[in-house]
């Protein structure tokens, strides 16, 4: 097994579990900052938010505004996204258009 | 004595039984939604470098969709290993709210099955068991039967994704290098609650972009996320009331 991925693995999974661990265990007892909580509460908009913008504007790494097959595939997907709120469908039409979009662009 | 005994075992036993069953049934929409992504990750890990070994033992250990897809594709872009760490440990920040959540329906189990049980917390096992707890009375039975389902879902996917990565040639053909952004989509409309967090998505995006532009790396994604967020409890008052 390749040590630098054993490595990630390893550190991956330990990041993930002690903020899955440490409110059911500990929190019973300890009540955590009201700023720390509202600030907790933007995290996952604004980290998903700034996976997603590079990976669909950037997609070699420079700015591509015309011809992307990434941005024309997302406008399927965010519609699918935003009607029918289901994982699957979203990610299915996505790979459907990126597919098409590749062929056609 | 002795058959008293066997028989409160044995209607002790059925009531696991039941409630480890409900919480089966429970998890099987999960299960149809982690088939294809659990699928999508193993192809994408395969195509990162990773071998089938290591491809599942992501699934058993991290267990975590999202982190598991940007783990493996900033690895396959040579980024280095503290930086995906840290990036995945801001990616599942997310589940201490959903661990603080279910304090109140689980604190009376033992810290030990809690510690178990916190394991296989994900965004879709919290949806459900938390959607259950409004209507129904805790039981660990219940929640492991549901966490174990969709956990084995998850690694039984992403081990025919490895199997398959290897055989299918570039991924991209069949469109799986849309997979992460279009997870990352879905992701992010089911977190737009309000204009708040519209505003704070619209900062990190702008920001993570900039920063992309200006200082290659991916270092971008956490020092966006940090300054909206940051900015998102600045600003809130006049968000909120504008």
């Amino acid at each position: 097994m390749d040590q630098q991925i054993l490595i990630i693995i390893l550190g991956t999974a330990l990041v993930t579990y002690l903020p899955r661990l440490l409110p059911l265990v500990i929190l019973s007892r300890v009540q955590l900052p009201g700023v720390f909580l509202r600030w907790l509460q933007f995290v996952p908009a604004a980290v998903l938010a700034a996976l997603l913008a590079p990976g669909l504007l950037l997609p070699e790494g420079r700015l591509v505004l015309s011809g992307n097959p990434y941005l024309l595939a997302a406008i399927p997907a965010g519609v699918v996204a935003l009607k029918t709120r289901s994982m699957a469908l979203t990610i299915l039409t996505g790979m459907a258009a990126m597919v098409l979009s590749q062929h056609w662009l | 004595m002795q058959p008293e005994a066997m028989r409160g075992d044995a209607s002790n036993l059925e009531t696991v039984i039941h409630f480890a069953g409900q919480g089966i049934r429970a998890a099987l929409p999960i299960v149809l939604g982690y088939l294809p992504l659990g699928f999508a990750y193993g192809v994408l890990a395969r195509e990162a470098g990773f071998n089938l070994l290591e491809t599942v033992l992501m699934s058993v250990l991290l267990y975590a969709g999202s982190g598991q897809f940007i783990a493996v594709s900033m690895f396959g872009s040579s980024v280095a290993t503290a930086a995906i760490v840290f990036t995945v440990f801001l990616v599942n920040l997310r589940h201490l709210l959903f661990s603080a959540s279910l304090v109140p329906h689980l604190r009376r189990f033992h810290p030990g099955a809690l510690a178990l049980l916190a394991a296989e917390i994900t965004d879709e096992s919290f949806a459900v068991a938390i959607n259950h707890y409004g209507k129904n009375e805790a039981r660990l039975p219940y929640h492991f039967g549901l966490n174990l389902t969709a956990h084995f879902s998850w690694v039984l996917a992403s081990f025919l994704g490895g199997v398959a990565g290897n055989l299918m040639g570039d991924p991209a053909r069949f469109g799986f290098n849309f997979a992460l952004p279009a997870m990352f989509i879905i992701l992010l409309v089911m977190q737009l609650k309000d204009r708040k967090t519209i505003v704070v998505a619209a900062l990190a995006a702008l920001f993570s972009v900039v920063i992309a532009i200006l200082w290659p790396g991916s270092w971008n994604i956490i020092l966006a996320t940090v300054f909206a967020a940051t900015l998102g409890v600045i600003l809130e008052p006049w968000i909120s009331k504008s």
